[in-house]
């Protein structure tokens, strides 16, 4: 593999709160190659938003703080940066698009100033140029008669174009890397699939590499090359998108492809649910996370916790079992 | 318009648990201006028709801002009607109210969001039993006591949990708790509104699963209104398919995601993605533009031809009604000048 584009090493995320200090990102690892993407998957609480905003050095402190580890981007350590030159960044070669456009996007100024911002403030654009490539960018994110869009307002978008507004913004400075943070859960289905086929498509025009946070399997296989599984702050299986579905080794992995339902599985057969419920951060066991819910889970994985390893090159999982449990992709056929 | 009033879920001389004729809710936009003109409606269900049969379930899907909610909540009559006729259990219950109707200790809904839709001020065993104190059934405190118990496990819950409140519960739970209470009055028809949409995906299933284990057991139907067409098909013996008020295509589950007729069900089941790349690499996509218009003006002719890849020129002035194509499978309809009960015109090719 090429030199990768952001090596992620040993990150590990903390938060003060009421109910004690919690680790919200555990000793997460993991690279992006340019122009791939790599999806982060999990359910809410599971650690994959707060990896993405500590990507981008935007944790609020207090209450949280990155307490450990390496954000490797072109080779340079982000967390050595200073704010401003961290600022430098941010919107320029790394972009993030947030699942929420309404609340991402500033109602108070118009859409072309918006997009136009980060080429003025990045590229010392004047602002009538910057405009130019505003209405640019708007007619590649495929909103209709751009010139006139770029004087109107957020909330006269629908969710769909304010998503697309939001790529538009991203895109302007033609990052390195995008992150994007459940982009289009607040969308409807046939719009989900524009918005992805769109990101996906403008990444592979211009090579950037694309991290995904999603609690979706389904995009995950349909858009994702790198598949990482986070449960309880940690990430429990990383693959290949094809090895992770065809033999995922992770009994959590496991267990999220057989609980649910896809438009291809038998109808009718009864879906096999992961009992219990995803574990509270602040009160995380000692031994393995997901060891009150696994149906192997014996002595070993309640007293001590497992580390990620490689079962197969590129294939790695954190579990005690995993050379135990039958590797035949018995749960996905279960789906 | 053409009816389809031979549709039929069941055999024909049961007649259906729920009949819904024609039915209509329009919201009136304030007036605006100096001389007080009316602005018009949004219409948001405009002219459904269905039939429910007693322990099925009734899948009803489509995007946001379709109609689908406001048809679950005209049904349970909170809803006014504008007009059209709801028929339940052999009764016209269109006249009646939801805080009244008679109906109502037969008909229930579960709620989307487990959080709002609790009191956090009630204990369970209230949650659970306010129905049966509303309808004076609980006389009886150790009666009462039991059947809060048999409820709460009936849903997978222990019974000593009816002392907690819902804050102590998660959001699985809490959806069960939801459950019990519309178990309660032991109804026919229970309307789930999106009930699993807010949950963990690790969770979606465990809800599922008791809505599926409780129909079996006690003979429910469900008006089953969600977004996800893999948790409908899961669950549905019919689906219906919606789009800016209308139904545009209703079929048995299988001949619906078999074969969907309507090139809005093909687009909306084609833009679901399945979780397994292989599949995903081989699958054949069909990609419609644009978003849904909005309902306060939505196109003329068929609703769809302004997205749909197969419009033609009837399609930008003619409306198509909901046809019965019985030769297609049993009680299948579908609102598409593609489809007549003349036969259908082949699609176009995507080039």
């Amino acid at each position: 593999m090429s030199t990768p584009l952001l090596e992620v090493k040993n990150l590990t995320t903390r938060f003060r709160t009421e109910r004690g200090e919690l680790t919200a990102v555990d000793d997460v690892s993991f690279s992006v190659a340019p122009g791939q993407t790599l999806a982060i998957v999990g359910e809410s609480g599971s650690g994959k938003s707060v990896t993405a905003l500590s990507l981008m050095r935007l944790i609020p402190d207090p209450p949280g703080r990155i307490t450990a580890g390496q954000i490797l981007f072109e080779g340079q350590d982000l967390l050595q940066l200073t704010d401003a030159q961290m600022r430098s960044i941010r919107g320029d070669r790394i972009a993030m698009i947030f699942q929420e456009p309404m609340s991402s996007l500033n109602p108070s100024l118009t859409v072309g100033m918006q997009i136009a911002e980060p080429v003025n403030l990045h590229r010392k654009m004047p602002w009538t140029q910057a405009f130019e490539v505003a209405k640019g960018l708007l007619d590649k994110v495929r909103i209709p008669d751009a010139a006139s869009r770029l004087q109107t307002w957020p909330h006269q978008y629908s969710g769909g174009m304010r998503q697309r507004t939001m790529i538009a913004m991203a895109l302007a400075c033609q990052p390195k890397l995008i992150i994007a943070d459940e982009p289009t859960t607040a969308l409807d289905v046939t719009v989900q699939a524009q918005i992805l086929d769109l990101l996906k498509e403008l990444t592979r025009e211009t090579g950037a590499a694309l991290i995904l946070i999603t609690h979706d399997l389904g995009v995950v296989a349909r858009y994702a090359d790198h598949v990482a599984v986070m449960y309880g702050g940690r990430i429990v299986e990383q693959a290949e998108a094809g090895a992770l579905y065809a033999n995922p080794r992770h009994p959590y992995t496991r267990g999220l492809l057989a609980s649910i339902p896809r438009l291809d599985s038998p109808a009718g057969q009864r879906l096999v649910p992961i009992t219990g419920q995803p574990p509270d951060l602040a009160r995380l066991p000692p031994g393995c996370a997901f060891a009150p819910r696994c149906q192997h889970a014996d002595a070993q994985c309640s007293a001590s916790r497992p580390l990620l390893r490689t079962l197969e090159p590129g294939h790695l999982a954190a579990c005690h079992h995993d050379h135990a449990i039958d590797a035949s992709p018995a749960a996905t056929q279960a789906a | 318009m053409a009816t389809h009033d031979t549709m039929t879920d069941a055999k024909p001389d049961t007649p259906p648990l729920l009949q819904v004729e024609d039915l209509k809710v329009h919201f009136p936009l304030p007036a605006t201006g100096l001389l007080r003109k009316s602005a018009g409606a949004v219409k948001a269900v405009d002219g459904v028709s269905f039939r429910l049969a007693a322990g099925q379930t009734l899948g009803l899907v489509g995007e946001s801002g379709c109609g689908k909610s406001t048809t679950g909540l005209a049904v349970l009559r909170m809803q006014p009607v504008t007009s059209g006729r709801v028929i339940f259990e052999g009764a016209d219950i269109t006249a009646q109210q939801a805080r009244t109707g008679t109906f109502r200790r037969r008909m229930q809904m579960v709620y989307q969001d487990p959080y709002g839709s609790l009191n956090p001020r009630m204990k369970v065993r209230d949650l659970v039993g306010e129905p049966l104190q509303v309808h004076g059934m609980d006389k009886n405190p150790g009666e009462y006591r039991d059947r809060v118990a048999s409820l709460l496990k009936t849903v997978g819950l222990l019974p000593d949990m009816a002392d907690r409140y819902p804050h102590e519960f998660s959001g699985g739970q809490r959806q069960r708790i939801g459950i019990a209470r519309a178990l309660a009055l032991e109804p026919s028809l229970i309307i789930c509104d999106e009930p699993v949409s807010a949950l963990d995906v690790s969770i979606q299933a465990q809800v599922v699963n008791v809505l599926q284990e409780l129909q079996e057991r006690l003979g429910l139907a469900y008006l089953f209104i969600a977004h996800d067409l893999a948790v409908v098909r899961h669950l549905s013996h019919r689906v219906a398919v919606m789009y800016l008020g209308r139904i545009v295509e209703i079929a048995s589950r299988d001949e619906l995601y078999r074969a969907p007729l309507h090139p809005y069900t093909q687009a909306l089941l084609s833009a679901v993605p399945v979780a397994d790349p292989v599949v995903e690499r081989a699958r054949q996509r069909i990609v419609v533009q644009g978003e849904v218009p909005s309902a306060l003006k939505p196109p003329p002719g068929c609703r769809f031809h302004t997205r749909c890849p197969q419009a033609m020129a009837k399609c930008r002035t003619d409306d198509p009604p909901l046809q019965d194509l019985g030769h297609l499978g049993e009680g299948r309809a579908v609102a598409c000048h593609l489809h007549t009960v003349s036969g259908s015109i082949p699609l176009k090719v995507a080039a």
